[in-house]
């Protein structure tokens, strides 16, 4: 199904897949007590971060994000993966992403998925700050003529 | 042995769902950024998607005791919105609509495309770092 005025989005398959994310993270919660946040799991689960999930707990989890990925891809018999960034790019990139989670105490998962939901005020703010700092820096990349 | 295949079932099941909604695509996601090139709404239907369950469990959770496979919740207890809180969460959006990539569709791609992800991965971890290193 495709959305009028958007060929490409997918809002069947998006709110079907982001069913599946809120479970999982609502197994964590009920299960464990905890967020299903990936940057504070995976922090924890590379000893990054000293406090958390148990560790096991964490290895867990981020190890069943690939397979679970992956898993998909041998179904669908592909899944896309556009990256369109150069290494220098995916770098840097990946530097502002592992700081900026950890200052922030979290990130898509953490404050978005988790926060969100709990209506916790400092979620939606961070929520909100993530969200108006990618759109101005994909703005200013589509603007500026690098995308 | 228990809790951690349930913790393995949680990851899958959410790697299962990026790939699923199209957030495994970095170009899907930094589309949905992208105000003023051709928007791809996807990333706010997977939001809203992920609402749900979650709505309903953190209703359900107010009336546990404890959770299920343990014996206390160790939820963040923390209101206080600082300008950690603020500078994180704007350097991660930096990077996020840099390479329109976040921690879980970074990691989910690890098998699918393990180069790229890779790099992105090896990076993200350095940053992680090099906070700890400094704090």
């Amino acid at each position: 199904m495709t959305l009028p005025g958007f060929p490409d989005a997918m809002p069947v398959a998006g709110f079907l897949g982001g069913l599946m994310i809120g479970l999982a993270a609502a197994i964590m919660l009920l299960g464990f007590g905890r967020i299903a946040g990936v940057s504070g799991m995976l922090a924890r689960a590379t000893a990054i971060a000293t406090a958390g999930a148990p560790r096991a707990l964490a290895i867990a989890f981020v190890v069943g994000l690939p397979l679970g990925a992956m898993l998909v891809t041998l179904v669908y018999g592909g899944v896309e993966t556009r990256f369109g960034a150069g290494i220098l790019q995916l770098i840097g990139a990946g530097l502002l992403v592992g700081l900026g989670t950890r200052l922030g105490s979290g990130c898509t998962s953490g404050h978005g998925v988790c926060g969100l939901s709990r209506l916790s005020p400092r979620s939606i703010v961070a929520t909100f700050t993530f969200m108006a700092s990618g759109f101005a820096t994909v703005g200013v990349m589509r603007l500026g003529g690098w995308l | 042995m228990r809790q951690v295949a349930l913790a393995l079932a949680s990851g899958l099941l959410f790697g299962a769902g990026l790939a699923v909604s199209g957030m495994a695509d970095p170009a899907r996601v930094r589309a949905f950024l992208d105000l003023f090139g051709a928007w791809d709404p996807t990333l706010a239907f997977v939001m809203a998607g992920a609402m749900v369950p979650m709505a309903i469990a953190w209703l359900i959770q107010q009336r546990m005791t404890k959770p299920v496979a343990c014996n206390a919740f160790d939820l963040p207890g923390t209101r206080l919105i600082d300008g950690k809180l603020l500078a994180g969460a704007a350097l991660f959006g930096i990077g996020w609509g840099i390479g329109g990539l976040c921690p879980g569709p970074a990691l989910a791609d690890l098998l699918i495309a393990p180069f790229e992800a890779g790099i992105f991965v090896v990076a993200m971890l350095a940053g992680m770092t090099i906070h700890r290193i400094t704090t």
